[in-house]
């Protein structure tokens, strides 16, 4: 009784960042109808951003301290929000009128250059590191029930917060409605004047941020980042995209915390060696049986 | 017709080249020997530290005169700590730079991935750190100077039992590696037939970095100690998500854990954790003392891990069998290789037994606030050589493990610092 407790609270706070992750995966299929997959590897660049913003930050208030933290996340959210629209004016809007495959396999190269180009020497260079303590991990709770400490308290706290933001942003203010409509229908909105690079820009800016507070929050859970760390959430985190049905935003973070407690469930028991497989079995499944996801809406191709 | 004629003309063109290939000797007035190792990547500090013990010792024959009267020229590859990459290596060690031995890699699974190639190609290879029993059984032109799984496992389980008193034991390997595996194999046995008992085993892949659940699961079975034969990128996170998590108890490790990586950031997490090593820098023996002093002037001050004295005594050794054998003809210095007997290493008295495998003493560390204490020898034969040192702190035991060949040891006295 008391290990379900227990896994259920580590998966929460793993499928918590997993949501962030997705949400930023859905945002952007939302507008442009195309899976960015270097949205894994935005993560992994919040990550180290947050590694040297807080070495940087240190000089001015004592990392552990809340104002440190905020700082950190601000200054990592803020580069990545800037990388993330970079990426897509760099390599996806000279494509926008070409078929959405040719996007796709660009975006596995921008994927594959941001891995690649973090494990050279001179950027991030390819040895893991520890990451700095921003978020103290002493313990709130420990009892033989239940242990529970300030990280995974942060994790599950920041993530909700980021996405009840979210919620307000696209569904209360006019550039959100903008979003959507873009989302429903690009010619129609552009023919109602909305400036659709702009909104694009906006939501490339906006899910890598997300990503970039989700690399920090890892990062601090499980201290050790590298070039490549970002692939496996960021695969995870496609698949709780998919679950809760691309381009709906709750459905993303619904996906990311189911999946974080299944893989969490699965890891405690004999299969833990299965844990990885079963979470893409899900994604299988889920594209068998229910294409649209959890809670999205089934789409009719129009021919 | 005419096309047959041109491809017998071809065929007759790659005869000749491939006989000239074979027929040039691999270099004029050097000798190349080839090392592939993970400089980069997941386990990057095995791999540098292999790397700047090998390139310790080749610096310090070749200021020497070299061997049979040629420098020796190390041509080192990345691996990248990544299985295919290192099959990739070796083949290029072996067809283009044509070297006549090779230094292997410290995991065992890249080990067995290079074994093959170097065993089809009769290049001799040795492994300064692959401890799985596998890696010797490739064939016989693959070696090793390290101590195998069995003997550590086994020596961490009667650890375990005999110097902590424990009964209770948790094992958490990863099943990515055959090194761990195979520890925990032998750890699963040996604790199970001397009398303590298993009460749960858990997994995991390297590369992840969430333990929680296998280690919320293994904490409901209230063990007395943990077993957690990993290398130290995940041990770092395991042991400080056990904590997190309220497993005070001795968690153990074997030599994969060696890293100044490991306890970084965790040093208190690291409290009341022991591992099985090769070498100590603590150790009183002069001829440790000698490489430490030499190890730390070649690299601004950084002190020597076992991987790094593994690698030297790996390089020396290849450099004594060249010169006994006089030649760099494979099958000759395979044979030199595999008669090596009571080498005078840093990592202790080396003898290479009938299976390629070396007999020498393992060493069992304590951590205490991140820096590594000797606590216990243990002899070839899992014999105690030296009392169990529980406080683990500033009370190196001189050395004492002289005799280390296959005829049961005795403890030596114990004040024979030369004895290592």
């Amino acid at each position: 009784m008391s290990q379900i407790l227990q896994q259920l609270v580590n998966g929460i706070s793993l499928g918590a960042i997993y949501a962030l992750i997705a949400l930023g995966y859905t945002m952007i299929y939302g507008v442009l109808r195309f899976i960015n997959f270097a949205h894994g590897d935005v993560f992994m660049v919040g990550a180290f951003m947050g590694y040297y913003a807080s070495t940087w930050v240190s000089k001015i208030a004592p990392i552990g301290t809340v104002p440190a933290a905020i700082l950190v996340f601000l200054i990592s959210m803020t580069i990545c929000a800037v990388l993330g629209a970079t990426i897509e004016f760099l390599a996806y809007r000279p494509l926008r009128s070409r078929p959405k495959l040719t996007v796709l396999i660009t975006a596995i190269g921008v994927s594959l250059f941001l891995e690649y180009l973090g494990q050279l020497p001179a950027v991030f260079g390819p040895d893991p590191r520890g990451f700095p303590a921003i978020i103290s991990s002493k313990p709130i709770i420990q009892s033989t029930l239940l242990t529970l400490n300030v990280v995974q308290v942060v994790v599950i706290g920041v993530s909700l917060m980021l996405m009840f933001v979210l919620r307000i942003v696209v569904m209360r203010t006019k550039i959100g409605t903008a979003m959507r409509a873009v989302s429903f229908n690009q010619q129609a909105a552009s023919l109602m004047g909305i400036n659709i690079s702009m909104i694009i820009t906006f939501t490339f800016a906006v899910g890598s941020a997300l990503a970039a507070a989700g690399g920090i929050l890892y990062a601090s859970q499980y201290p050790s980042i590298d070039p490549l760390m970002g692939i496996m959430p960021g695969l995870k985190a496609f698949v709780a995209a998919v679950l809760g049905g691309i381009g709906n935003i709750p459905g993303a973070a619904l996906g990311g915390f189911i999946i974080g407690i299944v893989e969490t469930f699965v890891a405690g028991t004999f299969l833990s060696t299965y844990r990885d497989a079963i979470v893409f079995a899900i994604l299988i499944l889920i594209l068998i049986f229910k294409p649209s996801g959890l809670l999205g809406q089934k789409e009719i191709e129009k021919v | 017709m005419r096309s047959t004629v041109f491809l017998v003309a071809l065929s007759c063109c790659g005869i000749a080249l491939a006989s000239c290939n074979k027929t040039t000797s691999p270099a004029g007035d050097t000798i190349p020997i080839g090392e592939y190792a993970s400089l980069t990547g997941n386990t990057a500090t095995f791999g540098q530290s292999v790397h700047s013990g090998a390139v310790l010792a080749i610096d310090e024959i070749n200021t020497s005169g070299g061997v049979i009267g040629k420098k020796i020229n190390l041509i080192t590859e990345d691996d990248q700590s990544k299985t295919e990459d290192a099959a990739a290596a070796v083949h290029k060690l072996i067809d283009r730079d044509q070297v006549i031995a090779l230094l292997g890699e410290v995991a065992s699974g890249r080990s067995k991935a290079g074994g093959p190639i170097a065993q089809s190609a009769h290049v001799p290879m040795i492994s300064p750190a692959s401890t799985n029993e596998d890696v010797t059984k490739i064939g016989d032109y693959i070696f090793r100077i390290c101590f195998v799984d069995s003997y550590q496992g086994q020596s961490m389980a009667r650890f375990a039992l005999n110097s902590l008193g424990k009964k209770r034991a948790a094992l958490l390997e990863d099943m990515k590696q055959d090194y761990s595996v195979g520890l925990a194999k032998s750890f699963r046995e040996t604790f199970a037939k001397s009398g303590g008992q298993i009460v749960s085993e858990q997994s995991y892949a390297s590369g992840d970095k969430d333990f929680h659940a296998q280690l919320t699961s293994i904490r409901s079975f209230n063990p007395d100690v943990i077993f957690v034969p990993g290398y130290y990128n995940e041990v770092g996170l395991i042991v400080r998500q056990a904590r997190e998590l309220g497993l005070t108890c001795p968690i153990l490790g074997g030599d994969g854990w060696d890293s100044p990586e490991l306890t970084k950031g965790n040093e208190s997490a690291f409290n009341d954790t022991y591992f099985s090593n090769h070498f100590a820098t603590e150790d009183p023996d002069p001829v440790v003392q000698e490489f430490v002093k030499k190890y730390k002037a070649k690299n601004d001050g950084k002190t020597p891990d076992a991987m790094a004295a593994l690698g030297y005594d790996a390089a020396r050794i290849l450099a004594d069998a060249i010169t006994r054998a006089g030649t760099t003809e494979h099958q000759k210095l395979r044979d030199a290789i595999a008669a090596t007997k009571d080498f005078p290493g840093v990592t202790g008295m080396i003898t290479i037994d009938k299976d390629r495998n070396a007999q020498k003493p393992l060493t069992i560390l304590r951590i205490v606030d991140g820096k590594f204490h000797f606590a216990q020898r243990i002899g070839a034969n899992g014999e105690a050589l030296t009392p169990f040192n529980p406080n683990g702190k500033n009370s190196m035991a001189p050395a004492s493990t002289a005799p280390t060949s296959a005829a049961p040891a005795t403890p030596a006295p114990a004040s024979t610092p030369a004895g290592k």
